[in-house]
């Protein structure tokens, strides 16, 4: 709207217009305000919808087989669902700690090594010139095209075949985080090396006429000013490690005490499950979602903006 | 995009002291180098291997090798002659075409449109709306696919339970909205059960707010001036939402249209945990298929076989529209 000010040495004739267009925006008449204002909340409550209705289902004391009708409210509603399901969410004798604990060690696990491997490599790849670069980036964006479930089948005989005794590398947590770093690192390097390549090298070049040597140029200078980039990709690590299924769901044993969140909302709701527990499976899911459903809102404006360039590996 | 571009843009900073010597880069690229050839490359590799292998449970046992088979995994995902009901390579393909076109078109106009309702000078409230829509973006995909699950639930579900209070109001009994929305068999348009129209309404509540967060960026960046000067040229409000705002929406939309429809092309979770693929088979992707092919059927050289074949198909599609997009970029900037 400052435009207004900028072109009032400009012709009368156009100033007025200007300025009588200027009035109109300002003021929308109140019928029209209100008009959009419903459409704003229609489009809200869409939104809101299956976000509401999870919740209400999870605090319904009823624990109703079926559903009586639709009840946003439900009567004498509390948490009864969630210290029921926090301790036995699925039929087996493991509470939903143990199962977040899994899930936590995979996401870390997930978030810490793509983050700290892909960080140098993207490094090498803004700004260093070696043999064989082109070939690796090449190689890199081929896999990042593939979806991470198209490579279940080799991963899951290469990890099989890593057996130290009773140990099967496969059913293991640490089986499934490498299973997940496969897709994963490649994604933080193209993700991190995208971010990097945007910093400017003067600031290098300045700190190596101050005496810098490469490795101090990049402690100092690039991994500091990367550190939105670097919280944005190990957040996305720590997601997808914290949702993971693939690969949990198809490797981990039949010990319920090794699975994941994922594995267990999967036998509450999965093809295979029989009659699901809707209020427990509510309360499952707000628990789930919650923590980093909140990370991500907080960081929201940094991912988004990167999403709309660059892609996540899923 | 590709790295010939990339490094011509990075050229050779004259006079720096800092080394660009190839060794530094491969101390800086060893370590994620180590980790990816080992779990990353390697298993690619190893998945053309056992492609052309009979690889499968039983194989699994020590002293059980699996016995090179050629291209018949191939042939057999081909001509659909694996012994899985419901198995139809062309019609899975087909399906999953339609599902990210069809998906992407509405997530677009959806985006669009609202992005535009947002951007309506004057408008109250903005703000809050635009934090509020951003919401369906942050919820873990597998959640959401598990809440439309339970929503769409025949019995239990929040949507027959709305409709039949609705439909009480006009007093059509409550039978008649015990919709089957997951599993009902039959087509209600060629390639389409009830079960799409189901995943197309999740899908869309999930996908178009990314798309106004990436209009409204173009619609910001629009000059105030071009308004008031196709105005003064008498343009009509069409004539100026075409050749103004569209121009200027177009190159943004349309790259991120492309990553859309890569992404729901590629979407597993709500084909997956909505319907399982069915009724008969008919709202299987090609990820999920790849996924049961593994870890339910355990035929681990056709699962290879059918991810190189997905390979090859994601190669075309990303060629294709790259060419698509670069063709029809005239309005380019």
């Amino acid at each position: 709207m400052t435009a207004d000010r900028t072109t009032a040495g400009r012709s009368r004739i156009t100033g007025l217009r200007r300025k009588k267009r200027y009035q109109e925006y300002r003021n929308l008449t109140t019928r029209r305000q209100l008009l959009l204002q419903a459409l704003c909340l229609f489009v809200a409550l869409t939104v809101l919808f299956p976000i509401i209705w999870v919740v209400s289902l999870s605090l319904d004391p009823r624990g109703l087989a079926s559903a009586d009708g639709l009840n946003l409210f439900p009567p004498g509603a509390n948490f009864d669902n969630y210290f029921e399901v926090i301790e036995r969410p699925t039929s087996n004798p493991v509470t939903f700690w143990q199962l977040a604990f899994n899930s936590l060690l995979l996401a870390v696990g997930a978030m810490v090594f793509s983050v700290a491997l892909g960080v140098s490599a993207a490094y090498a790849f803004s700004r260093l010139s070696f043999r064989g670069r082109n070939v690796l980036m090449l190689g890199i964006l081929a896999v990042l095209m593939l979806p991470a479930v198209a490579a279940i089948a080799p991963l899951f005989l290469s990890l099989n075949a890593v057996r130290v005794g009773d140990f099967n590398l496969r059913q293991s947590l640490v089986g499934v985080g490498l299973a997940v770093t496969s897709g994963l690192l490649p994604f933080a390097i193209w993700n991190l090396k995208g971010y990097l390549d945007t910093i400017p090298k003067e600031l290098e070049e300045a700190a190596s006429v101050d005496g810098a040597t490469r490795n101090q140029a990049f402690r100092h200078v690039i991994l500091p000013l990367a550190i939105p980039a670097l919280a944005v990709t190990g957040f996305l690590g720590f997601v997808t490690g914290w949702t993971e299924f693939y690969f949990s769901s198809t490797f981990l044993g039949e010990k319920p005490g090794d699975w994941t969140l994922a594995v267990a909302l999967n036998s509450m709701v999965g093809q295979f499950a029989t009659t699901t527990p809707w209020a427990k499976f509510s309360a499952f899911a707000v628990l789930f979602a919650l923590p980093v459903s909140l990370v991500y809102l907080a960081l929201q404006k940094y991912i988004v903006s990167g999403l709309a360039i660059g892609g996540v590996k899923g | 995009m590709s790295a010939a571009s990339a490094d011509a843009s990075l050229g050779r900073p004259k006079g720096t002291r800092l080394p660009r010597d190839a060794r530094t880069a491969y101390l800086y690229i060893a370590p994620a180098l180590l980790v990816m050839a080992i779990i990353t490359f390697y298993p690619l590799l190893f998945q053309v291997y056992i492609s052309f292998t009979d690889f499968e449970f039983r194989n699994l046992l020590p002293n059980n090798p699996a016995n090179f088979v050629g291209a018949e995994n191939y042939l057999r995902i081909a001509q659909d002659r694996l012994n899985i009901p419901n198995f139809a390579f062309m019609r899975m393909l087909a399906f999953n075409l339609w599902w990210a076109a069809s998906n992407v078109v509405i997530h677009v106009i959806i985006g669009v449109g609202v992005a535009l309702l947002l951007n309506q000078p004057g408008l109250r409230f903005r703000r809050f709306w635009r934090a509020l829509y951003i919401l369906p973006v942050v919820i873990p995909p597998i959640i959401v696919a598990t809440v439309w699950r339970n929503m769409f639930d025949t019995r239990d579900g929040v949507i027959n339970q709305a409709l039949i209070g609705l439909g009480g109001l006009a007093r059509i009994p409550a039978e008649a909205f015990e919709i089957d929305w997951l599993r009902a068999p039959q087509d209600i348009l060629p390639l389409m059960p009830l079960a799409f129209f189901a995943l197309l309404i999740a899908n869309t509540w999930l996908g178009w707010p990314l798309n106004a967060v990436v209009a409204t960026g173009a619609l910001q960046s629009i000059p105030k001036e071009l308004y008031e000067a196709a105005e003064m040229d008498g343009a009509g409000a069409w004539q100026r939402f075409r050749n103004v705002t569209l121009v200027f929406l177009r190159p943004a939309m349309l790259p991120y249209a492309i990553y859309g429809f890569v992404i729901t092309f590629n979407l597993f979770y709500l084909s997956f945990f909505m319907t399982a693929g069915g009724p008969f088979g008919k709202t299987e992707l090609l990820v999920t298929q790849a996924f049961r092919l593994a870890s339910q059927q355990r035929l681990y050289g056709v699962a290879a076989a059918f991810a190189v074949f997905m390979f090859f198909i994601l190669l075309a599609i990303t060629l294709l529209v790259n060419r698509a997009a670069k063709a029809t970029a005239s309005y380019d900037r």
